[in-house]
C-alpha cells in the first residue's frame, strides 16, 4: 500500500502526517491528528456529520482523500470558537445528542458567510445535506436564521 | 417562588457540543488499540456448513480470528442468541466470525477473505408466516432456553412470548354492540438510525478488571449481564458511557459489548475497538419491531365503545431481546386511552428471519396506536360521528380501569379531555377536515390520541450522589446517560430549585462510570426525570439535613429551625442570623482550629413502587406508575393526481404534568413528532424475496432532511403526577407515538380509502387506491 508524509494545514496549524493514499481526510483528521469533533456517520456522504471547510467551502471529509487536501486550508469544528452560529445553536437549543452538530455548524457557518441574505430555499439547499435525528429541524432552522441576522448586524 | 422550574435554562453540555469537544465513544483513540471487524451472514436463514479462515490468517497485522461456539447464549428475558452464530444464521447481518487486527483496514481485508459455506434454509418473512402450523422453526430448542419467569415461549413454535388481556366478558361485549368492525394493519420493521453508529472499546486488565466505554443507554445492565454470561465478578466490570449520539431505544440492547469482550479476551486482554459501519448498525444491530395487527371493535349506535378483540403479532426478528417486553407493553395499553369494559387481547412476540428487534422510542406504543387509532377513525366514520367527538365520548378517565384492570386517578392518568379540547382549537377543528386548495391539491386533517406508561422492571431504581465543593457549589452524580434529551441539565435545574440557589453553581458529571456513579436502571422508557429526579430530591434533603446539623451547632439552635436558600443557612424567623453554606459544606472550622463535620455528601435513591408482573391468563397487574396522555394531529396538502403530499402542520397537546425546562420539553416533543412522521411516511427496511435488506444505508432509507419538516404547534397541559418531581410526567416518547396514526388518518381521508400499512409513501397510497375493491 502506497503511503507517504503529507503536510496538512488545519485550523491554521501545520501537521506532517504519514498517510496511505487511500486514507480519507475524515480518517486522518480523527485518527492521526486527533481532532475528533469531525464525526463519522455513514462514510459515504449521506449524513454530513463529517463536514469540514476546505478553502472556504463546506466539504464532507469522508468523501475526500487526505492527499487531495494537501496545500489547502482546512477548518474543522475545533477551528470555530464562539462564532455567531455556535452561539445561536446554544441559544435556540438547536442540538440534542450533539453528534450531528459539528457538521451542521460547519455547513451553517459556510452559509452565513457565502450567502448572508440567504432565502429559505438557499438555506434548505445548504442544510439538506446533513441529517439530524434528535430535533425536528425547527430549532436548527431558528438558529441558522438567527445567525444570519446577527452576522449581518455584526458586519454592518 | 419558582426559581428555575419551567425556565429554558441553557443546557450544561452546550459549550462542548457546539465546539466539537464533547467526546463520544469512537472519539477515544489510542495507538495501541486493536480493531475488530465482523464477518456477517449474507443470508436471512441458513445452515453454516464450513468456515475457512486459512487465507484470512495470512493478512498482515491479524491478531486473532474468532468463530462461534455453542455457549454462552445471551438475551434479555430469553437467552436465545449466540454472540457469534453457531450452527446456523437466523438473519442477514448476523455476526458469524470476528477478526482482530492492528489496523482497521487489515481487519476488513481479513474479514473479506473468510470463506463461509452456507446451506440456505427456508426464510420466514413475517409473523403471519411464522405462526402457520407448518412453518419452519427458527429456534428448534426454544423450550430449552434459559428464561425469566414471566415470559412464556411456546415450544415447537416460533412464538417467543404471549401476553393475554382478559377483561370483562367479550361475548357480552359483542351482544351489546350495534356495530362491529374488524381491520388489519401492517407495519414493517425499521431502524433507529442514530447518527452515531454503535461503538465500543474494551480492555481486560491483568487484575481481571474489564474496562469498557460504550455507546449504551444501559451501562449498568451491561455489567449485570456480562457478569452472568461470562461468570465474571460484577465489580470487575466497569462500564463508561460518555455522550451518546442518539439512542432512541436502540442502544438499550447489549450486543457489540459481548463481541468486544470475546475479541479482547482472544488477544490477551489488549484494548480493542469495535465501531459499526452504518450498514452494520442497520442490519447487524437490532432495530424497530414490526407489527401485524387485527383489531375488532364494537360500539353502540350512540358511539359508546363496547368491546375490543385484538391480536397483535409482533415481528421480533431472529432473536427475542426486548420483544418479550414490547409485547407486554402493547398488551397493557392495547386499546389506546379509551374506556372499554370488555377486552380480549393476545399480544405475541414472534420469531422471523428479520433483523432482531429491540426497544425503539415509544416501546411498541406508536405501532399499536397506529392500528387502534386507525380503527377508531374507521368506526367513527361508520357511525357518522366526528372522530374527535367519538374519542371524547370514550376517553379513559379517573375512576375507570385500564386493560390490566388498574384503577386510575387524576394523578395517574392526567387530563386527556382537556388535551382534545385544546387540539380542536389549535387545528381549527370546527372549520372541517377536508378542503380543496387548487385543482389537484386538497388539504386534510388527521388526528390521534395517545397514552404511554413504562414497562421496565418492577424493581428498577435510580441513585444520585451530591458532592459539595469548598465554595458551596455542588457536583451531581447520576447514572442517567446523556443521550441527547438534556436530562442532566434538568437534574441541575431541579437541584437549583430545591436548594434555592444559582443553577450556574451546580455542576453535573456528564459521563457515567458504573464504578463511581450511582446506578440508574437504564436510560429508557421516559423514566429519567421521575426516577433520577426523585433520587436527586432525596439526596438534596439528605445534604440539607447534614448542612443544617452542622450549622445548628454553630448558630446554637435546633436543625429544625433552619432553612437554606441563596447558599445560606439561616434561622427561619430571623434570616439575618445565618451562615454561608461554603463555611459548612466542608465542615465548620472554629477560630481555634477545632472542626466539626466534613465534606457534605448527599445521597438518595428512588425505586418504582408497587409494580407487578401481569397475570398469565388475564393480564391483571400494573406495569408503570403514571400515564402521559396526548392528542395529536397533522394537516396535510395532498396531490390527488400523483399521491405526493406535504405535511404542513403537526400538532401535539401533551399533558406533561409539569414542564421543568420549556425548551428541552419542546425539543423532546417536536423531535419525537419528526421521528414518528418520518417512519410513518417513508422510513422502512425493504426486503427482497430472500429476506435480504435492499436499503441498508441512509441514502435509500428515507430519513427526513432539513426542509422536510412541518410547522410544529405544541402545547402542554400540567396535571401533576403527584409522585413525579414537581409533578412532572415522562415526555420523551409522547411526541412520537400518535404521529403515525394521525398521518394515516389524514391520508385515508384524503383518498377516501382506508390505509392499513406503513410507510405511507406515494406508491403505497397509490396501491391502496388501486386495490380498493369499491372502484
Amino acid at each position: 500500500m502506497t503511503s507517504r508524509i503529507v503536510t496538512l494545514s488545519i485550523n491554521n496549524d501545520q501537521y506532517h502526517v504519514h498517510v496511505r493514499n487511500i486514507d480519507t481526510l475524515l480518517f486522518t483528521i480523527r485518527e492521526k491528528i486527533g481532532l475528533t469533533g469531525t464525526k463519522p456517520g455513514c462514510l459515504n456522504g449521506d449524513c454530513g456529520a463529517c463536514t469540514v471547510n476546505i478553502n472556504g467551502e463546506a466539504i464532507k471529509s469522508c468523501l475526500m482523500l487526505t492527499v487531495e487536501a494537501e496545500n489547502k486550508c482546512i477548518t474543522t469544528i475545533e477551528g470555530l470558537q464562539d462564532t455567531t452560529i455556535q452561539k445561536a445553536f446554544i441559544e435556540k437549543f438547536a442540538f440534542q445528542c450533539g453528534y450531528c452538530t459539528p457538521g451542521f455548524i460547519m455547513n451553517g457557518n459556510d452559509l452565513i458567510h457565502n450567502e448572508p441574505n440567504a432565502s429559505d430555499s438557499m438555506i434548505k439547499s445548504y442544510l439538506e445535506s446533513n441529517i439530524c435525528r434528535c430535533t425536528g429541524y425547527q430549532e436548527i432552522e431558528e438558529a441558522v436564521k438567527e445567525a444570519l441576522t446577527n452576522n449581518n448586524y455584526d458586519n454592518r | 417562588m419558582t426559581w428555575n422550574i419551567g425556565k429554558s435554562i441553557k443546557r450544561k453540555d452546550a459549550i462542548e457540543k457546539v465546539h466539537g469537544t464533547a467526546k463520544y465513544t469512537a472519539d477515544y483513540i489510542s495507538p495501541n488499540m486493536l480493531h475488530v471487524k465482523l464477518v456477517t451472514s449474507p443470508h436471512a436463514h441458513a445452515r453454516i456448513i464450513k468456515i475457512d479462515i486459512s487465507e484470512a490468517e495470512q493478512v498482515e497485522g491479524i491478531q486473532a480470528i474468532l468463530l462461534g461456539e455453542p455457549f454462552p447464549l445471551t438475551g434479555d428475558e430469553i437467552q436465545d442468541r449466540p454472540i457469534l452464530a453457531f450452527g446456523k444464521v437466523r438473519y442477514q447481518g448476523e455476526p458469524v466470525a470476528v477478526v482482530v487486527a492492528k489496523e482497521n483496514y487489515q481487519a476488513k481485508q481479513a474479514a473479506n477473505l473468510i470463506k463461509v459455506t452456507y446451506e440456505p434454509l427456508e426464510v420466514i418473512h413475517s409473523p403471519e408466516e411464522a405462526i402457520q402450523s407448518h412453518a419452519k422453526l427458527i429456534h428448534e430448542k426454544l423450550a430449552n432456553y434459559k428464561k425469566s419467569d414471566n415470559v412464556y415461549p411456546e415450544p415447537d413454535s416460533n412464538i417467543a412470548n404471549r401476553v393475554k388481556i382478559r377483561k370483562g366478558d367479550i361475548k357480552q361485549g359483542w351482544t351489546e354492540s350495534d356495530i362491529i368492525i374488524e381491520e388489519e394493519f401492517t407495519i414493517p420493521p425499521s431502524d433507529h438510525l442514530s447518527i452515531e453508529t454503535r461503538t465500543v472499546t474494551l480492555e481486560i486488565k491483568r487484575s481481571g478488571e474489564v474496562h469498557m466505554t460504550s455507546s449504551t443507554q444501559a451501562p449498568y445492565r451491561i455489567k449485570e449481564k456480562m457478569s452472568e454470561y461470562f461468570n465474571l465478578e460484577i465489580g470487575n466490570i466497569i462500564v463508561t458511557a460518555p455522550f451518546i449520539g442518539g439512542g432512541f431505544g436502540g442502544k438499550v440492547a447489549i450486543h457489540l459489548e459481548l463481541i468486544a469482550y470475546l475479541a479482547s479476551k482472544a488477544v490477551g486482554g489488549k484494548p480493542v475497538k469495535l465501531h459499526y459501519t452504518r450498514e452494520e448498525d442497520m442490519m447487524t444491530a437490532p432495530g424497530r419491531i414490526g407489527l401485524k395487527a387485527k383489531v375488532k371493535l364494537g360500539a353502540r349506535k350512540d358511539g359508546t365503545l363496547t368491546a375490543a378483540k385484538i391480536l397483535y403479532l409482533f415481528d421480533s426478528g431472529a432473536y427475542a431481546d426486548k420483544s418479550t417486553l414490547l409485547v407486554k407493553a402493547a398488551a397493557a395499553t392495547c386499546t389506546g386511552p379509551y374506556k372499554i369494559d370488555h377486552i380480549s387481547c393476545d399480544s405475541l412476540a414472534i420469531y422471523t428471519n428479520r433483523p432482531y428487534a429491540t426497544a425503539y422510542r415509544g416501546f411498541s406504543h406508536s405501532e399499536i396506536l397506529f392500528a387502534f387509532e386507525r380503527t377508531m377513525d374507521i368506526l367513527a366514520a361508520k357511525l357518522k360521528i366526528d372522530p374527535l367527538s367519538f374519542r371524547e365520548k370514550n376517553i379513559i378517565l379517573p375512576g375507570h380501569t385500564t386493560p390490566t384492570q388498574v384503577p386510575l386517578n387524576n394523578s395517574s392518568i392526567g387530563n386527556l379531555p382537556a388535551c382534545i379540547k385544546k387540539l380542536k382549537e389549535q387545528m381549527n377543528w370546527h372549520e372541517g377536515t377536508f378542503k380543496k386548495i387548487e385543482n389537484d391539491i386538497i388539504r386534510v386533517k388527521g388526528i390521534s390520541c395517545s397514552w404511554k406508561t413504562s414497562t421496565i422492571g418492577p424493581d428498577a431504581s435510580s441513585g444520585v450522589s451530591l458532592l459539595f465543593n469548598p465554595d458551596g457549589s455542588i457536583n451531581i452524580l447520576s447514572g442517567i446517560v446523556e443521550i441527547g434529551m438534556g436530562a442532566k441539565t434538568t437534574l441541575a435545574q431541579l437541584l437549583a430549585e430545591k436548594m434555592q440557589m444559582d443553577v450556574n453553581k451546580i455542576y453535573i458529571q456528564m459521563e457515567v462510570n458504573t464504578q463511581s456513579t450511582p446506578e440508574h436502571y437504564k436510560t429508557a422508557a421516559s423514566r429519567g426525570t421521575l426516577m433520577a429526579g426523585r433520587a436527586l430530591l432525596k439526596a438534596a434533603d439528605d445534604a440539607m439535613n447534614q448542612l443544617k446539623t452542622i450549622a445548628a451547632q454553630v448558630l446554637i439552635c435546633s436543625p429544625d429551625d433552619l432553612e437554606i436558600a441563596n447558599e445560606k443557612i439561616y434561622l427561619r424567623d430571623e434570616p439575618e442570623t445565618a451562615i454561608p453554606v461554603k463555611e459548612v459544606c466542608y465542615g465548620y472550622k472554629y477560630p481555634n482550629g477545632y472542626t466539626i463535620g466534613g465534606q457534605v455528601i448527599g445521597r438518595g435513591t428512588y425505586s418504582l413502587r408497587q409494580l407487578t408482573n401481569l397475570d398469565k391468563e388475564t393480564g391483571i397487574g400494573k406495569t408503570g406508575p403514571e400515564y402521559t396522555v396526548g392528542a395529536q394531529g397533522v394537516e396535510i396538502e395532498f396531490n390527488i393526481k400523483d399521491f405526493t403530499y406535504k405535511i404542513i402542520n403537526a400538532y401535539s397537546v401533551i399533558d406533561a404534568g409539569k414542564i421543568l425546562n420549556m425548551k428541552t420539553a419542546l425539543g423532546q416533543i417536536t423531535g419525537g413528532m419528526a421521528m414518528g412522521l418520518n417512519y410513518a411516511s417513508g422510513e422502512t427496511l425493504l426486503f427482497d424475496d430472500d429476506g435480504l435488506i435492499q436499503n441498508p444505508r441512509i441514502r435509500t432509507y428515507g430519513s427526513f432532511r432539513y426542509g422536510n419538516h412541518p410547522n410544529y404547534i405544541v402545547d402542554f397541559l400540567e396535571t401533576p403526577h403527584i409522585d413525579g418531581p414537581f409533578g412532572a410526567r415522562g415526555i420523551g416518547e409522547s411526541g412520537l407515538i400518535g404521529m403515525p396514526a394521525a398521518l394515516a388518518n389524514g391520508l385515508s381521508l384524503a383518498i377516501n380509502v382506508n390505509l392499513h400499512q406503513l410507510p405511507l409513501t406515494p406508491e403505497q397510497i397509490w396501491k391502496a387506491v388501486k386495490n380498493d375493491d369499491r372502484l
